[in-house]
């Protein structure tokens, strides 16, 4: 190889690196919200992305109610709207199923209620793939673009090396940072982003301050839910995918998450985005079948070399 | 073997051959070949659930991984047998061996970890193992059939013997199960299930035991896969890594009872049957049937009874019987010689500071514990006396400073290690174990100090004498009472035959004459020789024990001396009732 297809093949890594992993640190935030606030393990989450990637499809293909957007507007406009019709499953999930293993229900019982939690989310995350095999069908699909196929090119940058950037992938990285921007001015700034930062930080005491914590928890699941179904939308407009996706990046949430620091929203941004930044610079050295091996590594690295201190209390009281 | 299992082994292993004598019967009647199938995967699935719940259900270290070992057992024998031509009569043990093996690597590291970040580490392992596998290009594997010899490559064409194979495994892994439950093995399991650092405070090497759970774990659960693959004769990645096979363990395990022999087998007999059916009646429409009901059993499962059916039809059917009477000593034993050191005081402790980030919670703290002798340790809230507890038995690491037993340094060892040396220790908030029986409770103290069974039994049993809890010995530790649970833990640091009690606020929470009752104790201990550092607020309890008194403020010694002489230092009143109050004092 000469150096100016490599000096292109590098830009291009990194340039696919920043906007793969804006949409990712997106993706994070959703579970990050849920553990943060909530110190609940959702493991349907991928489930969760997945349910984002079909909503955003059957909004805006075929007879869809969006349909008449197009195929440019329309599924970023799709991937938006899928928030909400996920919020509103994940608050309805989080009523009849989480709120049973979580909360002031299991608060100080001997592991915090982790273990049903893991357990019921695991039935959950079945369920949904499963499920989606059933309603949805295992055929690999996309919300067709014509952006996807269409790329800004930079450059030639040194000799003919060109940065070419996916104009798909290029808008869903600008809405996936504008959502977060959103999501953060909303926890800092609103009411009720501090009644979700005090039932995070000490619920029995929220709830002597009159706040409604169970309320506030199915707010925030809802909310994690939604916000990681958006980056599903906007994924799916580069990606083909079936049921079956979730198990694939639920691994990709828990390394972003963990990264970032168990708990930190903002942290879990900025690890999501270094996943997707390792993991597209990855394709350079190995070969594609290796890549999700590759992610799983990585994990297990992290959640290794990085025990307890970055990420929650290390030393219980005794 | 502990105390008293034999009537309940027995009556397992009668239970066993019963009912593996109808299963084959039942088996051996079945002609329809799918049927037949199926009845060859209840055992292994059973036997697969058997392997998860050892680490999981007993020890509660949470596996969602439990694939890897499953299918390294099907890739082994499949394999070998491919390449090797080796008999999977052989090549089943191979790949237990291999499974044992992948445990310890996958343990070393994963151990670490800890709760949820286990459960997802695990996840990990049989995921990257798939896609190497794929990239290996061992997309599809099948095993050669040999026509010459079939039986001696565990191939058969009447699909009855490969029940008889499967139910032989899943008998084998049961009673693995059987001896690890009735041993110090299931108990040691139990107990860090329910408060791991209450397990190392009593002398159990946790990390010890986790990593045996997991070793024979991995055996069972990959020969539970060699043997799923003779069956189905050809194995992908997908088919015995993926994310059901893993949750399969979970599911059956889960539904059928956690932490129960037999909860695997009633899960997988009631489930696999239900699943696979449903998959062969509706499969074509509804693909994804089987997964789902899995998913809806253990979330409906989760949500009306935790435990599992097992543990709900037992406690509503067939209440437990009444605690057995305390069991009576059966030897005498001698409890461990309190000998002196030949110069010098028993614990002597010399400088010892350690910091949270700029604070100083420990700030070169000296003092010294006299053989027989009770030593108090007072000091407002905050001012680092748990702190020092938990840097002298191994909770927290020192910065600087020395703490050595009767000459032996203690820092730098782990918690079950200063356990050993012959440190008892209880808890500010009473670390029990809620659902073991109180007398199990204690019993694990006396196998943390490593005595042997008979021996732990009669220890624990003084024990309880000693504190006067007999009468209370078949009761769970969750129904105890605050005084009781305070004696309780008292008792599991006296099994272990401790030189050195430290007592951290055993009288919290206490009535007054409850108070009484538990000094009543330590004064009787101090008849005995015992030698104690107990952390009290109260100075009014603590002038009545204590022979000495340590002050603590801020995180140093602040006085030392005669319980007189300390309660009147100027400082020490300073500390507990402010200048202001001194100062009116003086006017």
């Amino acid at each position: 190889m000469d150096l100016e297809s490599l000096i292109e093949n590098v830009l291009n890594a990194l340039a696919a690196g920043i906007t793969i992993g804006c949409i990712y640190g997106l993706m994070c935030i959703g579970l990050g919200l849920i553990f943060g606030i909530m110190k609940v393990v959702n493991f349907a989450q991928g489930e969760l992305l997945m349910l984002g990637m079909f909503s955003s499809l059957y909004l805006v293909t075929g007879g869809g109610v969006l349909a008449f957007l197009g195929p440019f507007i329309g599924p970023f406009v799709g991937a938006i709207c899928a928030g909400p019709i996920v919020f509103v499953f994940g608050a309805l999930l989080h009523k009849f199923l989480i709120s049973r293993v979580s909360g002031l229900r299991t608060a100080g019982s001997i592991d915090d209620g982790h273990f049903g939690q893991l357990i019921v989310t695991l039935g959950i995350s079945l369920i949904l793939q499963n499920g989606g095999l059933i309603v949805f069908g295992s055929t690999p699909v996309t919300v067709r673009t014509p952006l996807a196929s269409r790329a800004i090119e930079i450059g030639p940058i040194y000799g003919d090396a060109t940065v070419f950037l996916n104009k798909a992938r290029l808008i869903a990285c600008a809405v996936a940072i504008i959502v977060a921007i959103a999501l953060y001015l909303t926890l800092e700034y609103t009411r009720l982003g501090k009644a979700l930062r005090a039932a995070a930080d000490n619920p029995t005491a929220a709830t002597y301050m009159g706040i409604d914590v169970n309320r506030t928890y199915r707010i925030a699941f809802g909310a994690g839910c939604g916000i990681t179904a958006i980056a599903g939308g906007l994924m799916a407009t580069y990606l083909s995918f079936g049921p079956f996706i979730g198990l694939d990046y639920v691994i990709i949430m828990y390394s972003g998450v963990v990264l970032g620091g168990m708990g930190s929203i903002l942290g879990a941004f900025w690890g999501g985005l270094t996943v997707g930044f390792v993991q597209q610079c990855s394709a350079l050295v190995l070969p594609p079948q290796l890549q999700n091996a590759a992610i799983f590594v990585v994990f297990l690295l992290i959640v290794m070399l990085r025990p307890q201190g970055l990420f929650g209390r290390s030393a219980e009281r005794a | 073997m502990r105390q008293g299992a034999a009537p309940r082994l027995k009556r397992d292993l009668t239970a066993l051959t019963i009912g593996s004598v109808i299963y084959l019967a039942l088996s051996a009647c079945v002609t329809n070949s799918y049927y037949q199938l199926i009845m060859t995967l209840v055992p292994i699935w059973a036997v697969f659930g058997v392997s998860w719940n050892i680490l999981s259900g007993y020890g509660g270290q949470l596996s969602f991984g439990h694939a890897s070992f499953f299918g390294i057992g099907a890739y082994t024998v499949t394999l070998a047998l491919v390449y090797w031509n080796l008999t999977p009569w052989f090549g089943i043990p191979l790949g237990m061996a291999v499974g044992g093996i992948a445990a310890v690597l996958i343990g070393l590291p994963t151990f670490r970890l800890r709760g949820h970040y286990f459960a997802l580490a695990m996840l990990a392992y049989p995921l990257a193992i798939l896609y190497f596998l794929q990239y290996l290009g061992f997309q599809e594997v099948s095993m050669p059939m040999h026509r010459d010899h079939p039986a001696a490559f565990l191939e058969f064409t009447d699909p009855r013997l490969y029940t008889v194979v499967a139910v032989g495994v899943l008998i084998a892994g049961i009673v693995v199960c059987m001896l690890i439950e009735n041993s110090r093995f299931g108990l040691a399991l139990l107990a860090l299930r329910q408060n791991e650092l209450a397990a190392e405070a009593a002398g159990i090497d946790t990390r010890r035991w986790k990593m045996r759970a997991l070793v024979v774990s991995g055996m069972i659960a990959a020969a539970a896969g060699g043997v799923y693959a003779c069956v189905l004769l050809i194995v992908t990645p997908d088919s015995v890594f993926g994310m059901l096979v893993s949750a399969q363990a979970v599911v059956v395990t889960l539904f059928g009872g956690v932490a129960s022999i037999w909860g695997p087998v009633i899960g997988a007999a009631i489930l696999v049957p239900l699943a696979e059916s449903l998959n062969a009646e509706l499969g074509n429409v509804l693909p994804g049937i089987q997964g789902v009901v899995y998913g809806g059993a253990i979330i409906a499962i989760m949500l009306a009874s935790p435990d599992g059916l097992f543990w709900t039809v037992r406690d509503r059917w067939f209440p437990k019987p009444p605690p057995a009477p305390i069991p009576p000593l059966r030897s005498t034993v001698v409890p461990r010689a309190v000998a002196a050191p030949a110069s010098g005081p028993l614990l002597r402790v010399e400088g010892l500071s350690r910091s949270f980030g700029g604070l100083r919670a420990v700030s070169k703290v000296s003092f010294a514990v006299g053989t027989g002798e009770i030593l108090g340790i007072i000091g407002p809230n905050g001012a680092g006396k748990t702190t020092l507890f938990n840097l002298l038995n191994g909770v927290l690491s020192a910065d600087e400073g020395t703490a050595t037993l009767a000459g032996e340094t203690m820092l730098g060892k782990k918690v079950h290690q200063v356990c050993r040396m012959g440190i008892g220790r209880t808890f500010q908030v009473v670390r029990s174990f809620p659902r073991l029986p109180l007398i199990d409770n204690v019993i694990v103290g006396a196998y943390g100090a490593g005595l042997p069974d008979d021996q732990a039994n009669d220890a624990a049993v003084r024990a309880l004498h000693l504190v006067g809890l007999q009468d209370q010995s078949g009761i769970d530790a969750g129904q105890l009472t605050n005084k009781q649970l305070r004696l309780m833990e008292l008792a599991r640091a006296l099994a272990g035959q401790p030189r050195l009690l430290l007592l951290d606020e055993t009288l919290a929470g206490l009535g007054r004459d409850e108070c009484n009752d538990v000094l009543d104790v330590l004064a009787r201990l101090r008849e005995q020789g015992m030698t104690i550092a107990i952390i009290e607020h109260t100075m009014h309890a603590m002038m009545r024990i204590a022979d000495r008194f340590v002050v603590l403020d801020h995180g140093r010694v602040l006085a030392s001396g005669l319980p007189r002489d300390v309660v009147e230092d100027r400082a020490v009143i300073e500390a507990y009732l402010g200048k202001k109050w001194l100062a009116k004092q003086d006017a």
